[in-house]
């Protein structure tokens, strides 16, 4: 079941259409990827669907039924650009923070203590904000956007800022919450990340859905057909079988031989194994995947030079 | 508790609890009590005992006319002490005064002399009670009868009495220069209070942009409760300051005129104040005197005058506060808002003026357009409360300065909304303007 969606969402501004007709469908439980270069329009739908802005036209569906001014209790937005009240102390910022998604003062409290144990910054309660490093400070903030357990949890860059330690850290914080059945949104221009916990996955540029789906069927459907052959190079050379696979490259490396063959799609990747076991000694055999980020520069680069 | 008022509590707690804002309100109080009461205590502080004047009245004529005061001991010597005197100083004695002649005949026989530097207190003296004979005696040269009687029935010192016809024609005396005063008094305060508190929403809103919070509030927030909330929560401030202010000021002159050995009843306080200022010849006195201005000060509708104060200053700062807001919104740098700030600062120049000049004529032309408008209402209106104006014209102000100011912040919250979202290019008002028709 979708948690959230989005239907035809038009944003307009003054001389610029941020959103044409976005339409996101985010599973239930799921960690989805909002993906897109700068400038895209990620951040305008991430507004709207945080309701600080609303669509010109489009609907947006939180759990079956169109959004409502309430729904927002059940969202943790962690923006791109962080910022907290420099001069408060981190303590009581945090709990007015959480009230103000909806919580009371005790609840928020404790809420609060069991997170700062968590992380082991209790020594931090009471120091205003400006007193924290930057790490620190984005800690405090990733707290502050999870404190009232939303099921909606959107995350747009969260990585940024983090030392990879805290942020291997942050990683695993995000995929226990997965676990515990929140729904999460995260937006990124760091596709090794997504490639790591993202399930789902939509691709914005020009203001326009460009791709989406489930990440494995999307990276299947940009496979190359392409593969990368080991083998021991006395055991016997690969012969071209046109009608199965061409050979793109040779390359002989001491003794053993690599070569890349291209393979008819309608070929399953099995046949081609024992066509090629019968032809030689195979030491490796590997298709080459695009990775997320390929898929990214091609999509965005194909699709700005056709509408060009 | 609801979202607003969870943002009021903030704003309001966060800025009471400052330092300064304590400070300021605590010791403002303390300077203004100081500055008025510091030079009339000083002035009351006796020498340790009178000092000895030394006369040496060659005509024997005068000595017998200076009588001793608090701090002055005039004693009779004979004319060769003086310049003994000049050679080896007698410490007993400060001054000595040397008249060797007639002084009418010849004004430059006397003379004040002294190893010190003479005080103006010592000099005015002298010169009142040699004055006051010579005059006197001149006045007997001339040989007419009563001439002393015509002179003195001749001196008019004219003051008009006010009287204002109340409902049932009956009198009671009033003044202008009270009400004028009282009134000033108010238009500073609301004229000070508005530009102070106004430009803490500015900064306030200014720096929940630049500190990016904007967006993780507006996600938990509407936009419009969170202008509002800063808004209210500072406007609490200010009201705040203004009700200590004037419970301090009180207390602190009460006190003050306790110390000085004055009963502390609030006429009292009225009283001094108004000697403070100088107002016309009150000077403390008389016990008639003092009845004409407590009948002055029963003519003025303290409760009215309070209530209408504090309804303007709401009207008022809603306003400007919410014109302040959305220019904060549209901007990041404080370099930024002068260029938006000025229309505003002028505006407010403007009615400050517009509310002085129409001290002189509270009915005028000036000063009815002026208590109208709204942009201006809530600081010339001041000037003119003490007058009694008709109640039809404070409804008809109210209800414009409450209109606009509701219209304002409507408008402004259209602003404040696209404002705080929108980083980098410096909007013009022109595209400030368009913000207000987006969805």
């Amino acid at each position: 079941m979708n948690f959230l969606e989005t239907e035809d969402v038009v944003k307009q501004y003054a001389n610029h259409l941020a959103l044409n007709k976005v339409s996101i469908q985010v599973p239930e439980g799921k960690v989805f990827g909002l993906l897109g270069p700068n400038g895209a329009g990620k951040t305008t739908l991430i507004r709207i669907i945080n309701r600080i802005t609303a669509p010109d036209s489009g609907l947006v569906r939180f759990n079956g039924r169109e959004s409502q001014p309430e729904d927002i209790y059940q969202i943790g937005y962690l923006p791109e650009e962080r910022g907290l009240y420099k001069k408060m102390k981190v303590g009581e910022q945090a709990i007015y923070l959480a009230q103000l998604k909806g919580l009371s003062y005790q609840e928020a409290r404790t809420r609060l203590t069991h997170w700062f144990e968590k992380f082991d910054i209790m020594p931090w309660w009471n120091k205003k904000l400006e007193e924290l490093s930057k790490g620190m400070q984005q800690k405090v903030q990733f707290i502050i956007t999870i404190i009232h357990e939303p099921k909606l949890l959107i995350f747009d860059e969260p990585f940024s800022g983090f030392d990879p330690v805290n942020a291997e850290l942050l990683k695993k914080e995000i995929l226990e919450l997965k676990d515990a059945g929140h729904t999460i949104i995260f937006s990124t221009h760091n596709m090794s990340s997504v490639e790591e916990i993202c399930d789902n996955i939509a691709l914005i540029n020009r203001s326009q859905v460009v791709l989406s789906g489930n990440v494995t069927e999307v990276k299947s459907r940009f496979r190359t057909n392409n593969f990368t052959v080991r083998f021991h190079t006395e055991s016997g050379r690969l012969q071209e079988i046109p009608e199965m696979f061409s050979l793109l490259t040779e390359k002989d490396l001491a003794g053993t031989s690599e070569v890349r063959i291209h393979k008819e799609p309608e070929i399953s990747n099995s046949a081609l194994l024992s066509a090629l076991a019968g032809q030689t000694e195979i030491i490796s055999f590997t298709e080459e995947i695009p990775s997320m980020n390929d898929i990214f520069i091609n999509t965005v680069s194909g699709t700005n030079t056709t509408q060009a | 508790m609801n979202k607003i008022g969870l943002i009021i509590k903030r704003e309001y707690l966060r800025r009471v609890s400052k330092k300064s804002f304590l400070l300021l309100t605590f010791l403002t109080p303390f300077l203004f009590a100081t500055l008025v009461f510091v030079p009339l205590w000083l002035s009351t502080i006796k020498g340790d005992e009178a000092k000895q004047v030394a006369i040496i009245d060659a005509t024997g004529k005068y000595a017998p006319l200076f009588k001793n005061t608090e701090e002055y001991t005039f004693i009779t010597e004979k004319g060769s002490s003086l310049e003994e005197y000049r050679k080896n100083p007698d410490k007993e004695i400060f001054a000595f005064l040397n008249i060797t002649d007639d002084l009418l005949q010849n004004p430059a026989a006397a003379t004040l002399y002294s190893k010190k530097q003479i005080p103006m207190g010592l000099k005015n003296t002298i010169d009142k009670t040699l004055s006051e004979y010579l005059k006197d005696e001149k006045l007997a040269s001339y040989n007419i009868d009563n001439l002393k009687q015509i002179i003195e029935d001749s001196k008019i010192n004219f003051n008009i009495k006010t009287i204002k016809w109340d409902e049932d024609g009956g009198e009671k005396s009033t003044s202008a220069e009270v009400a004028s005063i009282l009134g000033m008094i108010l238009t500073f305060i609301i004229y000070m209070f508005i530009i102070m508190y106004g430009s803490m929403v500015m900064q306030g809103v200014m720096e929940e942009k630049t500190n990016r919070i904007i967006e993780v509030m507006i996600s938990s927030v509407k936009p419009y409760d969170l202008m509002m909330g800063k808004i209210i929560g500072i406007g609490f401030v200010g009201l705040t300051q203004v009700f200590l202010w004037g419970i301090l000021t009180s207390v602190l002159i009460s006190g003050s005129l306790f110390f000085f050995g004055g009963s502390a009843s609030p006429e009292d306080v009225m009283t001094a104040q108004m000697a403070a200022q100088g107002v016309g010849d009150m000077a403390a006195g008389s016990s008639d005197i003092s009845i004409q201005i407590q009948e002055i000060i029963n003519s003025i509708n303290f409760g009215m005058i309070g209530i209408c104060f504090v309804l303007y200053f709401i009207g008022g700062y809603l306003l400007y506060a919410a014109l302040f807001a959305a220019i904060g919104s549209a901007l990041e740098q404080q370099e930024d808002t002068q260029q938006f700030m000025t229309p505003i600062m002028l505006l407010m120049a403007f009615s400050l003026y517009a509310g002085i000049y129409s001290m002189n004529n509270p009915d005028g032309p000036l000063a009815f357009w002026c208590s109208m408008i709204p942009f201006t209402s809530p600081i010339v209106m001041m000037v003119r409360l003490p007058f009694d104006i008709p109640v039809w014209e404070l409804v008809v102000s109210f209800a414009l300065l409450f209109a606009t100011a509701i219209f304002i912040v409507w408008f402004s919250a259209k602003i404040y909304r696209v404002g705080i979202l929108m980083y980098g290019k410096k909007p013009s008002i022109k595209e400030m303007i368009k913000w207000v028709r987006y969805k």
